[in-house]
């Protein structure tokens, strides 16, 4: 074995599940990880890759068990050495950290308690656990003033702040192999540039090998030497990083990379994968994509493919690279679509159908003795918006910025405290409970998670046809029926959905159904909640397909609540910009994507992964994290994280300034009144 | 903090005048105070006078709500239920239907209820709490299996058998404990064995149970896979962690009870003829006075409402997380 | 003449409302899965028959009449006795009927107490005497009786066990028919535990009860088989009239406070602000009662209502009925507000949840809204709560009674017998059937509840805990 391999997985199986047909979560997987790499394991949901990681620290959950296979780590196979000596390994040679940061860490323990019984563990010098330690470990992965935050407990720390603790007690060991479970998935953007920094640093600094887990191609491109792409349970491709982005061998791995929406594929529908990942419980008798895949020849079906090697650096499990002699070709390339589309935004008038002027939601924070109302969480403060018919204007921010309750405000389904919401010619805040029932058919919303979006005690059929009976639309069964009929097929749904319950379907179609249900009032105006951040990137793509056909069928406009930038410039018209509760830009899509002006703006953008390491503009690093809406900092809200901030940013917010028609931003830097430009 | 308490300090008003306003009711409304002076005269001796001498002598003459012969407040304060409910408020429980004075018979009382109630409940959350861990360290065995088998065939028993047995068991076949009384001073501790055994083991079937729950629950964690992966040793992550996190609802859970101590156990005091609140409460049940009873259902919800208070402030003091506003 | 007690016709609501619940799950997945699961365990499944065993004697306990009285009156109307029976009165008459003067333990054929007998010769002797009925057919019980018990007990077992293997046949005839399989693959399947509902559970339990039932019934016919009490009532007749009351306390008292639960829980949790605070107010201050206490105080004044309106009440059973069926209110009184403040929890929650919002978006109304996607999502803890209550409040009974605040003194109950016995214990030998019979009895039945409770939780809401 060569020297430098750190670890080595060979034929690892793991069935999770008892009975006669246990989930194949792991089915024969292996590789090898060299010293001070960083080897990424990318897939979609379900493909087995947590297990793996799992499977490599043994700490499966009751109902998982190792079947086969091989995990060496240097020269010891893990799977033959006893608990006791495996908890040594844990921590020590090598450790994991965890997707949640927020339930990850034991809530009643003090974070410097924590890392210093890892500390404890594994101390080869005398004082391990000291506080000297501890606070060396929380400097070493960025936490500001560590002093004070090694008494705090995890709840009074950001997410952010409680990944880099859970990064420290990984370090305490000293381990050789880090293994990161989706670390950054939970994060918002600014905060995981910052904690794949902090990462790739330590890498360099300790020689430590990180075996990164992940579903995004974008953290991939950032952080990986080596790429290993997994699919129902086994690996299908393995590369270095520069051949697999320029050079994907894999259908599935090429499908992946045609899903992705971007900028340049405005014009054009999205490249989807079809059908559903297949169920794990039983054995494949020839490769598993077979049933998904756009190259399928006869003898995907019967037996299963093996490895073929590009080079020394790449190899792939498909049957296309054994039976021909030359490369098979696919259309397009990674990078987007063969002929470019105008980009120039769409300057002609449009008729307004929403204006959202100076919408205010407060939450009161009561205290006291007579729960006096002592403070407001300001979730929207002054937010002013229109929207033109047909037209998608996407709502951005991060984690806390109040884009959903903007939403939940336009709807009424949360009461704003001030400010009004003018539709059509209808003032909404003005409208009482019944007035407002005339008015629902018009505006409706799509949630985030598709799992709880819909009653899971109704049947598909009532679910879709809820709003219809309750607006009084049509007026018998039979047309409902037929109106429903005419939905499902409008959404790409089976006929017979009707008469089964939402648990039956996938989170795709789950979402399908969601949007059924509110086209089925016949809608003006959808809110779309983050339609499609709990899906996967190619079912993602059928989902933004389908809205974009919708709107050009019924010129249905859209507000599109969404942190994913690349979701946002394949649909969005607009952009507006939120953070803390207020829009601090807003403009053509176009427009904000090549030329950012607000700081934030700027920061947030560059803080997105780039596939490709040409295009990546340079992260602007935003220190700290958001702060609570319910004490905003003075002046402006972003001065305390802005690379750019005056003496003035602290004293005033920032007039809004228009920069063209289209196109205004608060900040100090664009206001000439404001000095020192 | 301060003010957190005495929110809810001030809360306590309106529902303790709601548990007066029910109580009264029951008492004085569905049977008129002629009704009561009846029954507690027995049936043969029941003259006009009779009664309305008892009524005077106990000071149920006047009218229920409102003295329309009064002036000022008195219409409100020289009525039933201003003399009889609201002077609880100031726990001045008055004298009960036979003449002893309440207040007193209770500071008495309480004493021999808690020498039981207190005892019982240590114990008895020390043994769950091994038997419980015990379980949870050997889950997915026949130790687990059988371990909760047998819990719910305790928690099947009626406390009463547990009693009658305990009696017969260690009095009367062993004559190792007097089968009941009371005494005072150190002598009570021969009498308070048997009282707290028989509590102990009443309630090892549902609270072994309840905790075994409490902990598998938090073994299933993230932050407990997360010790696991700094390569904690299984005691440490049961002991250390998960101990540590499940005591906050077992804290809780026993901090609402400790001031109904006070109120000593029903049936166990009863059996075991020992002369504490519970007993005292019985007493005044089977002899039908109901300024006994009333004056327990206040007191019980005195001290439940205490009860919560404290769980309140016990939470946080046992878990970082919460704070109280 | 048939006579509707109360708690009679509130029972067979209940029978209704479980029938109607039965075919309403069986159309549905959501309700049915969980059910499923709950007939794949074996343990649930045994619970299951004897909770049925339980309730076909109380229901057969549950239908009362006034039987007829052998002479017509002077008009020549017929004449009802003034007693109150059941149908099960009547099917037990030979061991109902059957008194003795006093205590006799199990299988005696003699008296307990010794009592002044004229010898045939005129002499005077204190001895135990022969029992008016039990063991009255041997001759000479000493050495007879063992042989008696095993024969008649054998003869039982044998006549049970034909019944059963009677029952078993039709049954496995039915699944037959049903899943269209050969008689023989099924008998393999149901004994090798391999069906999908535990027949073999079902039918090991059902065989065992069989047997059980069938020798004490036979030999209930020639002894008290356990024993008589201090007025000479055969005690296996008054433990099997306990059943009644104990399963009355246990369902009725959900059924009566379930609307009020149900109804203000969700109330409280759906509109928030004002609603949710007096709701709140009001099982606050319930709660804040002791519960015995609460109790005691009710039955209190009920004794004194009852003791100074007696005349309204035409019998004693009928007062006992009232007495019984106050008891399940107050009790119910004080047990909904847990469940109460449980549902208001869940429901806030659920309002919260999108598809709620969703329905509130579509315009669909209150209503609707709590009707259609609130209550169903909630049931499952209404019914979790239902059977995990029902053992409770059967032991709560028995302390109850105890105290004197359970249930009438001339009712038959578990309570009440072990409160009777209880003042014997100092007697030596010690009279110990009465408090056995209580025990055996209310163990049997809290056990299989509990066990099937448990199977119940799992299925419908593994992560439903519950404070004991």
């Amino acid at each position: 074995m060569n020297d430098n391999v750190l670890l080595s997985v060979s034929g690892l199986s793991t069935h999770v599940g008892i009975g006669a047909q246990p989930i194949r979560a792991v089915d024969g997987v292996s590789f090898d990880l060299k010293r001070g790499e960083t080897f990424a394991l990318l897939g979609e949901s379900g493909c087995g890759k947590s297990m793996t990681a799992l499977s490599l620290m043994r700490l499966l959950p009751a109902s998982g068990r190792i079947v086969a296979g091989a995990v060496r780590l240097g020269s010891r196979n893990l799977l033959k050495l006893s608990e006791v000596e495996m908890r040594r390994v844990r921590g020590g040679g090598m450790t994991m950290i965890f997707q949640e940061p927020m339930t990850s860490l034991n809530p009643v323990l003090p974070v410097g308690t924590q890392i210093a019984e890892a500390l404890r563990l594994h101390a080869e010098s005398a004082g391990g656990g000291s506080r000297q330690r501890v606070l060396e470990l929380l400097r070493a992965v960025r936490i500001p003033d560590p002093d004070r935050r090694i008494d705090e407990y995890p709840h009074q720390l950001s997410g952010g702040m409680k990944q880099r603790v859970m990064v420290a007690i990984a370090l305490a060991g000293n381990p050789e192999l880090l293994i990161a479970d989706e670390p950054t998935t939970a994060l918002d953007v600014t905060i995981q540039a910052q904690v794949l920094d902090l990462m790739r640093h330590l890498q360099k600094e300790r020689g430590m090998a990180i075996f990164l887990i992940t579903h995004d191609l974008g953290v991939v491109a950032e952080m990986a030497h080596r790429i290993a792409v997994m699919y129902a349970g086994e690996i299908v491709e393995q590369a270095d990083r520069s051949s697999f982005f320029s050079r994907p061998m894999h259908p599935y791995s090429r499908k992946l990379f045609d899903s992705l929406p971007t900028l340049s594929r405005r014009e054009q529908r999205l490249k989807v994968i079809k059908g559903d990942v297949p169920a794990l419980q039983h054995r494949f008798t020839g490769c598993r994509f077979a049933s998904r895949c756009d190259h399928v020849m006869p003898m995907c079906w019967r037996q299963p493919p093996t490895w073929h090697a590009a080079d020394a650096e790449q190899k792939v499990l498909c049957h296309l690279y054994g039976t021909q002699t030359h490369t098979p070709q696919f259309s397009g390339s990674v990078n987007g679509g063969g002929d470019r589309p105008s980009l120039e935004p769409d300057r002609s008038v449009v008729e307004p159908l929403l204006e959202v002027d100076a919408l205010r939601v407060h939450f009161p924070i009561r205290k006291g003795v007579f729960k006096r109302t002592v403070g407001q969480v300001r979730a929207v403060d002054g937010v002013d918006l229109d929207l033109g018919r047909g037209r998608t204007l996407a709502l951005v921010g991060e984690s806390g910025c109040g884009k959903t309750t903007v939403g939940k405000g336009i709807l009424q389904l949360v009461r704003p405290t001030s400010g009004s919401v003018r539709y059509e010619d209808t003032e909404l805040t003005r409208l009482a409970y019944s007035g407002l029932r005339r008015r629902r058919s018009d505006l409706q919303i799509i949630f985030q998670d598709p799992f709880s979006s819909m009653n899971p005690r109704m049947l598909v059929g009532d679910i879709i046809s809820e709003g219809m009976k309750a607006l009084g639309l049509t007026a018998t069964p039979a047309q409902r029926r037929q109106k429903m009929e005419r939905l499902l097929r409008q959404v790409s749904l089976p006929g017979d959905s009707a008469g089964r319950y939402p648990h039956e379907f996938s989170g795709g179609q789950r979402q399908r159904i969601s949007i059924a249900r509110a086209l089925a009032v016949e809608p003006r105006l959808i809110i779309c909640d983050e339609p499609t951040s709990a899906l996967d990137i190619s079912v993602q793509a059928q989902i933004l397909n389908l809205l974009r056909e919708l709107q050009q069928q019924a010129g249905i406009s859209y507000i599109f609540i969404t942190h994913n930038m690349s979701v946002v410039s394949y649909i969005a018209d607009e952009i507006a910009v939120m953070y803390l509760g207020r829009i601090v830009e807003k403009g053509e899509v176009v427009d904000i994507l090549r030329a950012p002006q607000h700081p934030y703006t700027q920061a947030l953008l560059s803080a997105i992964p780039a596939l490709d390491p040409a295009t990546k503009r340079a992260v602007i690093r935003l220190q700290g994290d958001i702060p609570s809406p319910s004490n905003p900092p003075s002046g402006c809200h972003f001065h305390p994280r802005c690379p750019q901030a005056m003496a003035i940013c602290r004293q005033s917010y920032p007039r809004r300034v228009r920069l063209d028609d289209r196109r205004y931003v608060s900040c100090h830097l664009f206001d000439a009144d404001a000095g020192q430009q | 903090m301060i003010a957190y308490i005495t929110r809810r300090a001030l809360y306590a008003i309106p529902i303790l005048l709601g548990v007066n306003l029910l109580t009264f009711f029951l008492f004085f409304v569905v049977n008129s105070p002629d009704d009561i002076a009846r029954s507690q005269l027995g049936d043969r001796r029941v003259t006009a006078e009779a009664i309305e001498h008892w009524k005077r002598a106990h000071g149920y003459h006047r009218p229920l709500i409102i003295n329309g012969d009064s002036q000022g407040f008195g219409r409100i304060t020289d009525t039933v239920f201003f003399d009889k409910s609201v002077r609880l408020f100031a726990f001045d429980f008055g004298s009960s239907d036979s003449g002893r004075d309440i207040g007193y018979d209770i500071s008495q009382r309480m004493w021999p209820s808690l020498a039981i109630a207190v005892p019982t409940l240590l114990v008895g959350v020390m043994v769950n709490v091994t038997f419980a861990l015990g379980i949870v360290f050997f889950r997915g065995t026949y130790v687990d299996f059988w371990g909760v088998v047998v819990c719910v065939m305790l928690l099947s028993v009626s406390s009463l058998f547990y009693i009658i047995g305990g009696q017969y068991l260690l009095s009367k076949l062993l004559h190792l404990v007097p089968i009941s009384g009371y005494d005072t001073g150190v002598n009570a501790l021969k009498f308070l064995v048997l009282p707290v055994i028989v509590g102990v083991i009443s309630g090892i079937g549902s609270g072994t149970r309840w905790y075994r729950t409490l902990f598998l629950e938090e073994i299933e964690k993230d932050y407990v896979r997360t010790a696991r992966a700094k390569g904690l040793s299984e005691q440490l992550v049961l002991f250390r962690h998960v101990l540590r996190n499940a005591l906050i609802p077992l804290l809780t859970g026993i901090v609402v009870l400790l001031p109904l101590l006070f109120m000593g156990s029903l049936i166990v005091e009863s059996f075991f003829g020992v002369p504490g609140l519970g007993s005292y409460t019985i007493d005044g049940i089977q002899r039908q006075d109901f300024a006994i009873v009333r004056s327990m259902v206040f007191l019980g919800s005195v001290l439940y409402i205490l009860g919560l208070i404290l769980t309140d402030i016990s939470y946080t003091m046992a878990d970082p997380r919460v704070r109280l506003n | 003449m048939p006579v509707l007690f109360w708690t009679d016709i509130l029972i067979f609501v209940l029978v209704a409302v479980v029938t109607a619940f039965f075919f309403y799950a069986r159309r549905r997945e959501h309700l049915r899965a969980p059910w499923r699961q709950v007939s794949r365990s074996g343990v649930a499944m045994g619970s299951v028959v004897v909770l049925a065993f339980y309730a076909t004697v109380a229901l057969l306990d549950s239908l009362h009449f006034r039987p007829v009285l052998g002479d017509r009156g002077e008009d020549g109307r017929v004449q009802y006795a003034h007693e109150v029976l059941s149908v099960f009165d009547l099917l037990a008459t030979s061991i109902r009927t059957r008194d003795e003067k006093t205590y006799s333990a199990p299988f005696a054929a003699f008296l307990y107490a010794k009592e002044t007998v004229e010898l045939p010769d005129g002499r005077q002797e204190r001895r135990y005497p022969r029992l008016r009925h039990g063991g009255s057919h041997l001759q000479n019980p000493d050495e007879d009786k063992i042989g008696d018990i095993i024969a008649t007990s054998v003869f039982a077992s044998v006549k049970g066990l034909l019944v059963w293997s009677g029952s078993c046949t039709v049954l496995l005839l039915l699944l037959a028919g049903r899943t269209r399989k050969n008689l023989g693959v099924v008998f393999e399947d149901v004994t090798r535990g391999r069906t999908h509902t535990r027949w073999r559970s079902i039918l090991v339990t059902l065989g065992f009860l069989l047997v059980v039932s069938f020798v004490a019934a036979d030999l209930s016919a020639k002894y008290h088989i356990l024993g008589t009490d201090k007025v000479g009532e055969d005690v296996f007749y008054q433990t099997l009239k306990s059943i009644r009351t104990g399963l009355v306390i246990g369902t009725l008292t959900t059924l009566v406070m379930l609307p009020f639960a149900i109804l203000l829980g969700i109330m409280a949790g759906y509109f928030r602000g004002w609603v949710d605070d007096v709701i709140q107010y009001v099982y606050t201050t319930l709660s804040s009662i002791p519960g015995v206490l609460l109790i005691a105080a009710a039955v209190l004044i009920l004794q004194v209502y009852l003791d100074n309106h007696a005349e309204q009440f035409a019998s004693v059973a009928e007062r006992a009925d009232l007495r019984l069926l106050f008891l399940c209110l107050i009790l119910g009184v004080t047990s909904w507000t847990s469940l109460c403040r449980y549902l208001r929890g869940e429901t806030l929650k659920l309002r919260e949840i999108d598809y709620i919002q969703a329905a509130e978006a579509l315009g669909v109304r209150h209503f609707s809204i709590i009707s259609r996607h609130i209550l169903p999502n909630v049931m499952h803890i209404v019914l979790i709560t239902v059977v995990l209550d029902f053992s409770g409040l059967v032991l709560a009974e028995a302390v109850l009674s105890y105290v004197q605040i359970g249930v009438d003194p001339t009712m038959n109950s578990w309570g009440n017998m072990i409160n009777s016995a209880r003042l014997e214990m100092a007697r030596e030998p010690i009279v110990w059937w009465s408090l056995f019979a209580a025990f055996v009895f209310m163990f049997t039945l809290v056990l299989s509840a509990n066990l099937f409770s448990d199977a119940l939780r799992d299925a419908f809401d593994p992560r439903m805990r519950r404070q004991p």
